[in-house]
């Protein structure tokens, strides 16, 4: 029998707030606001409150699905990926690198931001970079 | 806080608890925990400060968990009214709880205009005379009915509707929540429907509010629900002579049935 809280920083937007995960028995039971963070000082919005909830919900994907014949197959990273590139590159030959456009994550790191528009400039071409909190 | 820790041990030694649910000093911040006899070599980490989280919540969490053991949990003077309650609305069991009691700081006290800042028993801190009337309400009664109206109308237009108050509550415990009905509260509009949203939540802490004041600490918009929970306490205590978590005896005022008649006297002040 085992009650926890685990520190962490919200991944659901880029202001970062402080939160406890509440650990019963290894799964996640809550979220609650850390109320000593100096960014959020003990609040959360309503996806900060409820950030418990998809990392267990059965409908979450934990395997890449690649679309054929009309229906959804999963796949493994290696099929996924050489998919992705290869039709990246047919896009950018026959049509040029700025029909192609990138859309990253405030659940990413500054660096793992860096590193996708980096892909985006130098190796496909273009400055079609974007980000989900313009949605 | 020593004193507090040797009690805790002593209690899970002498196996009156098999956990004890408090806050854990860990990467410089206090944090909910529940000491066990699994892990008493962290018993020097257990912190009592004022920074408060909703313990009784957590209580519940794991006592819905673990019907048939015994739990520890630190109160304060508000969270012992809650276990009080949590007792009345069968919640919790008397024989599954045991309470630590912490008496508050005056300035503790002061901040939460607290009418009994202290529990029936403590083994931290030293007992402060609460205070009887809060500055804050009197401040907002000493409005006119059209002030008292814009000033409420106002700060509930500030919600983001992100259900901390709810959520932080350690006495909102109901399964099905009015405020998440689809008919009532539409989804996807902010701020919520203004008033009915907070006044619904205010009607429903009857009988339940037992003034901590983590909703207030909760709220990103810092609306001052707090004081209009304090204000519903009042008018619990004017009207149905109860004071939430002060007794174990008498009905919560929701629970009564039958007629009953109600003189409003100051509707129009």
């Amino acid at each position: 029998m085992e009650y926890k809280t685990v520190l962490t920083t919200c991944g659901y937007c880029g202001c970062g707030c402080g939160l406890y995960l509440e650990v019963l028995d290894g799964q996640l039971v809550g979220a609650q606001p850390c109320k000593t963070d100096s960014v959020s000082q003990g609040g959360l919005c309503i996806k900060g409150w409820n950030v418990h909830e998809f990392v267990q919900n059965s409908e979450r994907l934990t395997k890449p699905l690649i679309k054929k014949d009309g229906q959804f197959k999963e796949a493994t990273w290696d099929e996924a990926l050489d998919t992705v590139a290869s039709r990246l590159k047919k896009i950018k030959e026959e049509n040029g690198p700025d029909r192609i456009a990138f859309l990253t994550s405030a659940k990413c790191t500054n660096e793992e931001n860096y590193l996708l528009q980096k892909l985006a400039r130098a190796v496909v071409g273009t400055n079609n970079v974007d980000h989900c909190a313009r949605l | 806080m020593k004193a507090m820790q040797a009690r805790v041990r002593k209690l899970l030694e002498e196996n009156k608890i098999d956990g004890f649910i408090g806050l854990k000093m860990e990467h410089g911040h206090p944090a909910p925990f529940m000491f066990s006899r699994e892990n008493l070599g962290e018993m020097e980490t257990l912190v009592v400060g004022d920074v408060r989280y909703p313990l009784n919540k957590a209580l519940l969490k794991v006592s819905g968990q673990y019907p048939d053991l015994t739990f520890g949990v630190m109160v304060r003077g508000c969270d012992e009214r809650g276990i009080t309650e949590l007792l009345k609305w069968n919640q919790l069991h008397r024989d599954r709880v045991i309470p630590v009691g912490v008496a508050c700081s005056s300035e503790l006290a002061q901040l939460c205009e607290c009418y009994k800042p202290y529990p029936s028993d403590w083994v931290v801190g030293e007992k402060t005379e609460g205070i009887a009337k809060s500055k804050r309400l009197q401040k907002i009664e000493g409005m006119n009915q059209k002030e008292r109206l814009s000033y409420w109308l106002n700060q509930f237009n500030k919600c983001i509707k992100c259900y901390g108050c709810r959520d932080v509550c350690p006495m909102c415990f109901c399964e099905v929540c009015s405020l998440e009905d689809r008919n009532f509260i539409l989804t996807g509009k902010l701020p919520p429907e203004n008033p009915t949203f907070h006044l619904s939540r205010a009607v429903h802490m009857v009988g339940r509010c037992i003034d901590c004041g983590l909703c207030e600490e909760a709220c990103p918009s810092n609306i001052p629900v707090r004081t209009l929970y304090k204000k519903i306490n009042e008018i619990v205590k004017e009207y149905f002579d109860y004071r939430t978590g002060e007794s174990s005896e008498g009905k919560s005022p929701l629970n009564l049935l039958g007629e009953v008649t109600l003189e409003l006297s100051d509707v129009n002040k």
